[in-house]
């Protein structure tokens, strides 16, 4: 039996940082990075006596979180304690949330492997803190422990398992990233661990019950996501055909060998002895403040989507890779504010930014170059100040050394010459030594005309007028 | 006149007519300190030389005009299971023997700003668990009445340590009567406030949503004093309540008449000592003379309140307590190989036998499996136990009741027998469960001269009513006048 005899059954934790200035429950700074323990006060490293005062912009940003994924928001919430031994977690538990999420009962809309609209069901979304980090010296053998990021706020959005495959992971997971970004409560930056995901995997055949379902923890990157499903299933696979069963566990995925182990003992199981914080006072959303989130919501990928459509007349299919990040599609909005010119940005975000986004193997928030500059660099091109094959070097050095777009084509000498003079020179230079394609061409040969204008171009290193070449050559070819 | 006879508010006085100076308070209470303290070993931490320079830096400021203030250079002890920043904060416990919180809690903050002169760190039974101080790893402290019994607990030390003169008052906490209790069995006044009208941040927590910080004095009027200190929100405590402040020396008015005060009957029937059981009933007959109302009813869920108070306080201590495990701050074992034996032997080396009890107890309610049975159901019950409070509170200003079933009892006599010990808690722990105040007031002694205690527990945020009908038996029954702790060896 092969792949195409089961079904494969994927659900997801996502876990997102929340942008917010401060941590959950004290006011220390909840941005990324700072040496060691410099970001922590006695509340987030837990001192006896101290106690956590929530803070509110997590329960604003979580609501935003829910309302833009369609969840019922819950008026009457709370916050929980999961208890467990762990040197990066300082009090002993994590504040979390238990049986009264802020959010549930939500989805989110991708295609499936059909080009078919597909609801992905969430199952909820609660608030709780993230705990700091061990680093170990291998050197030494010693692990140290950093809690700057101990108390930055997080959200878990728990889907139901209603994904059919790798592909449709990686869809759900941009998608959700997009959301995410679009009503910036996180930034997602995947690489610092602000959006990583559990995935939960089993397999069965078609018409069976859902099989025993593996999970891979604090996977934090579309690739690895992508390849440990693929491994894991197929490994599913391997152990029932071969007369075995599989066993409900927590896996590593490991990115260097490409497969995935146990990550705990069995004899281990957590019992996490949830219970209420009696710390921490209920959590009453009012029907006002929740209308008031409601109504403040940013436009999302999909209206921004059908606006672009009406607005700027670009395909469907370019509007939806532009929304598809908002980082992408605030580049093009401000860059056509700047030049005007909806359809020469779509290009260029379409074309070449997204090869060389590709090429250098970078997300779009971190193009180095800003709208400005886009749509000064689309300015020069219709101004006829340069030829788009030069643009396309500027954008080149856009990504290399960001500036106004004027200043990198002057100060590399790139202005198109327009001065009929200069162009007639070179055309009769051109025209001169290549006596062969002027036959060709009054032979009727449209094509040699194509071979000298390269020619021209070549000579003046791009920088020649390309229509004031072609008119010029036709005239004296006459 | 021995200054440290004196309450806060006669010093007070004699401050302000310029009778005596802050340092004479101060060395007249290390001087006692000096001559006592080794018998009733009620401190931790002394900070008898601190102090001596804090007062002269006091009194000149005070000379100069630079500090106003009716507290200024007042002494007091403090439990040390409230945080001071640069000072020891053990909990008289191995676990945190050398810890220094680099914060102060809310309420030591609020005593600093006074410029209130701190003598020393309080002993106390481990963590706050305990009835009798037995527990702390340090030290027993004595009874200065009979220095062969036990002060009570969790805050013997600061209960003996008024009750000795060691200071003019002392803060405590309450989660299951720790601060009462002591008091009665101290002959002093203690205090334990509405859950949430003082901050609790900074107080090392024992069980959160029972712990409250309260002031154990000499006499209700000074009570009344060291509430208007400590009593307010706090931002830092989600859990403290924003409401108007209240000058709660107002309320003593030394008048009951029309006061209906209840005296639930289960507080007097079996395990209740015959002496207390008739000082109480005196007590009784001279709220009735002075004009109350006094009518017995049934608080037949008060029966269950120990068994809930002991689940829901292990369970949250259980999760509180996690905290200490060698990794940041404490007591870190010597003897591990790997991450979990760290863990392990940190907190078996760490804590002693009743902390690590209530922790598997909690633990246990808490687990999976359990916790409908035990923890769930606790909650149940103390939803219960607060309604019939409530409903009470509807037809009555008071509840009146004994403190302790007992006066002092010997040491050594009940810390083989945790059960029994327990016990001890049976008319306080119901207060806590169900979030109201309550004062301890002494109202006698027994055959042996030892102090009994009258517990007036009132509405929530209704301090006002029972200090006032503390105080009107306090001018009649004139306990401190007439009794004194003489320090039987």
């Amino acid at each position: 039996m092969s792949r195409e005899d089961y079904e494969v059954v994927i659900g997801l934790e996502v876990h997102a940082e929340l942008s917010t200035k401060t941590k959950i429950f004290c006011s220390c700074p909840a941005e990324f990075g700072g040496e060691p323990n410099t970001h922590t006060c006695p509340i987030c490293m837990a001192m006896p006596g101290t106690l956590p005062v929530l803070n509110e912009k997590v329960v604003e940003y979580a609501v935003k979180a829910g309302l833009a994924t369609n969840c019922e928001i819950s008026r009457d919430s709370k916050n929980d304690r999961k208890n467990y031994f762990y040197p990066d977690l300082p009090k002993s538990y994590q504040i979390s949330q238990f049986d009264k999420p802020l959010c549930e009962h939500g989805y989110v809309e991708i295609e499936d492997n059909e080009g078919n609209l597909k609801k992905v069901r969430l199952l909820r979304i609660h608030i709780e803190e993230d705990a700091g980090k061990l680093n170990h010296d291998d050197f030494t053998g010693e692990s140290l422990v950093d809690l700057n990021r101990a108390g930055v706020p997080l959200i878990e959005m728990v889907s139901e398992p209603d994904l059919r495959s790798a592909e449709e992971v990686e869809r759900y997971l941009r998608k959700l990233k997009s959301i995410l970004e679009y009503i910036e409560v996180s930034d997602c930056k995947m690489q610092e661990g602000s959006l990583r995901a559990d995935v939960n995997v089993s397999i069965h055949k078609p018409g069976e019950p859902f099989g025993t379902r593996t999970e891979m923890k604090n996977m934090n990157s579309f690739r690895s996501i992508t390849r440990a499903i693929e491994y894991e299933i197929d490994r599913q696979i391997d152990v029932i055909e071969d007369g075995g069963k599989i066993e409900q566990e927590t896996l590593r995925w490991d990115d260097v060998s490409g497969k995935t182990f146990p990550m705990r003992d069995k004899e281990d199981a957590q019992d996490y002895r949830y219970f209420p914080d009696p710390d921490l006072v209920a959590i009453k959303l009012p029907e006002e403040y929740i209308e008031n989130i409601k109504n403040n919501l940013p436009e999302l990928p999909e209206s921004r989507k059908q606006r672009y459509l009406n607005e700027y007349k670009i395909s469907e299919k370019d509007a939806k890779i532009i929304t598809s990040s908002k980082y992408l599609s605030d580049l093009f909005e401000n860059a056509v504010k700047v030049c005007n010119n909806p359809k020469a940005v779509n290009n260029w975000i379409i074309s070449d930014i997204s090869r060389i986004l590709n090429e250098m193997e970078i997300e779009p928030i971190e193009i180095p170059f800003d709208a400005n500059q886009l749509g000064k660099l689309v300015i020069l091109i219709d101004n006829e100040t340069i030829s788009s094959s030069i643009g396309k070097k500027v954008l080149e050095e856009l990504f290399e050394n960001p500036k106004d777009p004027e200043e990198i084509v002057k100060e590399k000498g790139w202005i198109q010459i327009s001065d009929e003079g200069a162009i007639k020179e070179v055309v009769m230079k051109i025209l001169e030594n290549n006596p062969q394609s002027v036959a060709d061409y009054k032979a009727g040969k449209e094509k040699a005309l194509g071979f000298l204008v390269g020619q021209a171009m070549k000579e003046t290193k791009g920088k020649a007028n390309p229509q004031m070449l072609n008119k010029m050559f036709k005239e004296n070819l006459k | 006149m021995d200054i440290t006879e004196l309450t806060v508010h006669e010093l007070q006085e004699k401050l302000q007519n310029k009778e005596i100076k802050i340092t004479e308070i101060t060395q007249a209470y290390i001087d006692r300190i000096n001559d006592k303290e080794k018998d009733v070993e009620a401190f931790v931490t002394l900070l008898t030389d601190e102090a001596t320079n804090e007062a002269k830096e006091i009194q000149t400021k005070i000379e100069n005009g630079e500090i106003k203030g009716d507290l200024a250079g007042i002494p007091i002890g403090i439990k040390d299971n409230l945080c001071t920043k640069g000072i020891k904060t053990t909990c008289s416990s191995k676990m945190l023997e050398n810890f220094v919180a680099p914060y102060n809690a809310t309420i030591v903050e609020k005593v600093n700003n006074e410029n209130m002169i701190n003598l020393g760190k309080l002993n106390m039974d481990e963590f706050a668990m305990g009835s009798s101080t037995e527990t702390s790893y340090f030290k027993k402290t004595k009874n200065p009445w009979n220095l062969n019994k036990v002060p009570g607990g969790s805050s013997g030390g600061s209960a003996a340590a008024v009750a000795a003169n060691l200071v003019p008052w002392a803060l405590g906490s309450d989660t299951g009567g720790s601060i009462r209790q002591p008091a009665s069995l101290c002959g002093v006044v203690g205090l334990k406030p509405t859950y949430g009208l003082v901050s609790r941040y900074g107080l090392v927590a024992f069980a959160s949503s029972l712990d409250q910080i309260g002031p154990i004095t000499k006499d209700v009027t000074d009570s009344a004093i060291l509430l208007n200190l400590i009593a307010g929100h706090d931002k830092k405590d989600t859990t403290s309540v924003d409401m108007p402040k209240v000058d709660y020396t107002k309320s003593l008015k030394n008048d009951v008449k029309g006061l209906k005060i209840a005296v639930p009957k289960e507080f007097f029937g079996e395990g209740i000592n015959e002496e207390v059981k008739k000082a109480l009933e005196k007590a009784i007959e001279k709220y009735k003379e002075l004009g109350a109302e006094v009518h017995e009813i049934s608080l037949d869920v008060a029966q269950y309140a120990l068994a809930t108070y002991y689940i829901i306080a292990c369970a949250e201590a259980s999760s509180n307590l996690g905290r200490f495990d060698g990794i940041r701050y404490g007591y870190r074992t010597k003897n591990y190989n790997n991450l979990k034996d760290l863990f392990k032997n940190s907190r078996s080396e760490g804590f002693g036998d009743e902390v690590k009890r209530r922790i598997i107890l909690g633990t246990y309610v808490l687990s999976s499996g359990y916790y409908d049975a035990y923890y769930k159901k606790a909650q149940q019950v103390r939803t219960l136990v607060m309604n019939k409070f409530n409903e009470t509170f509807k037809d009555y200003d008071v509840i009146l009741t004994p403190t302790s079933p007992t006066t002092a009892f010997n040491i050594g006599e009940k810390s083989e027998n945790p059960l029994e010990m327990y016990l001890a808690d049976i008319c306080t722990v119901s207060i806590n469960i169900a979030g109201v105040p309550a004062i301890s007031i002494p109202c006698g002694v027994d055959s042996e001269g030892m102090p009994i205690g009258m517990q007036l527990i009132g509405n929530k945020f209704c301090e006002e009513t029972i200090l006032n009908a503390a105080y009107t038996y306090e001018q009649e029954i004139k306990f401190r006048e007439n009794y004194k702790p003489e320090f039987r060896k």
